[in-house]
């Protein structure tokens, strides 16, 4: 159990009226507070096609699916969102592709990925019909825009271990245009 | 695409949950966390029905108004009711079997659970007299585990009618 212990802010002055038995301390004008933490450890089965698709990501490669109209889905689903009929075979897409939108995020909270200002981003990788939502490290809003070429910037190989974050980021594809693996 | 042969597929994805909140006690709640700091346990009444709860939580659920004051109960209290736990559990820090019973404190018009020890578990009943042990004046805090546990105190055991009410 957490001891609360931190007494912040004379936040109600109030609440001994009426009372003055209790002998409480000198500081009992202000209203006990506490921080608090609440976590649980959490692992989930990914289901054998996000598998493919993060093992996909350890591998420096994006994955998705075929789906109905010969349609290119990424991430990858199980079912076609459409048909609910099961997709097809995994392909590779990009990894470059573009930027289909964005929003500007100017004060990073603690859980954003990056602890600097970034965009989140839908980017639509080269050979694929859908967008996935990942971070555009762009430095500034002025250098964002729909239809940017972006590419992933991956994590150095053994850094990487099957998750979304094993892409750092998108980042402004360079002119020489092919994106590479870290 | 073929998966590279050997590799190993992911299979599970480690998504922890956290959630960092700022807890307030309110103002009924502090004076109650501040006197267990002091070895004393302190309710409020409700000005319509009179009746003392403990924890206080600011308001009375049956006339809906604001309780008041700053109740001091007596530290001893009568088991309502209890269940003996046999069962381990993860992160258990209690040897079993040990009791969780409902005290309800002299004065008081609500139970509460807590833990109680230096007694058998199979001589726990319901009317029971007990006491709460403080831990030492130094480690106390404003936090119910300055409550180490109840035990007996030795006093006869309550009527059924003292506190059948409370069940």
């Amino acid at each position: 159990m957490q001891r609360l212990g931190h007494v912040h802010g004379p936040c109600c002055r109030n609440f001994e009226r009426g009372g003055g038995r209790s002998g409480m301390s000198a500081a009992g004008d202000q209203v006990l507070t506490a921080e608090h933490v609440l976590e649980y450890p959490y692992s989930r089965s990914v289901g054998p096609v996000i598998g493919a698709f993060l093992t996909g990501l350890r591998d420096g490669r994006l994955l998705g699916c075929t789906g109905s109209g010969g349609r290119v889905i990424v991430p990858p689903t199980e079912y076609d969102p459409e048909t609910a009929e099961s997709t097809g075979e995994l392909v590779e897409v990009g990894p470059e592709g573009t930027v289909t939108a964005w929003a500007w995020v100017g004060r990073p909270a603690p859980q954003h990925p990056l602890d600097r200002p970034v965009a989140w981003g839908l980017v639509k990788p080269d050979g694929a019909d859908t967008a996935l939502l990942h971070v555009l490290d762009t430095g500034s809003p002025d250098t964002v825009s729909t239809g940017m070429r972006v590419r992933p910037d991956f994590l150095p190989e053994g850094e990487r271990v099957g998750r979304i974050g094993d892409i750092r980021a998108f980042v402004p594809a360079g002119p020489a245009g092919r994106g590479g693996v870290g | 695409m073929a998966d590279r042969p050997g590799s190993d597929q992911v299979t599970t994805l480690d998504t922890p949950i956290r959630l960092d909140y700022h807890f307030s006690a309110g103002a009924a709640a502090t004076p109650y966390l501040r006197g267990l700091a002091e070895g004393k346990f302190v309710g409020q009444r409700c000005p319509v029905c009179r009746k003392v709860y403990i924890p206080p939580r600011g308001s009375c659920p049956t006339d809906g108004v604001a309780t008041e004051g700053a109740e001091v109960l007596a530290d001893k209290g009568t088991v309502t009711t209890y269940c003996v736990v046999n069962v381990p559990f993860a992160g258990q820090s209690i040897e079993i079997p040990y009791i969780c019973a409902q005290v309800l404190l002299d004065g008081a018009d609500i139970s509460f659970m807590s833990l109680i020890q230096e007694i058998p578990a199979d001589q726990v009943r319901m009317g029971l007299r007990v006491e709460a042990v403080w831990v030492p004046p130094e480690e106390r805090g404003p936090t119910l585990a300055s409550v180490e546990y109840f035990r007996p105190n030795g006093e006869p055991d309550a009527d059924y009618d003292s506190y059948k009410a409370y069940l």
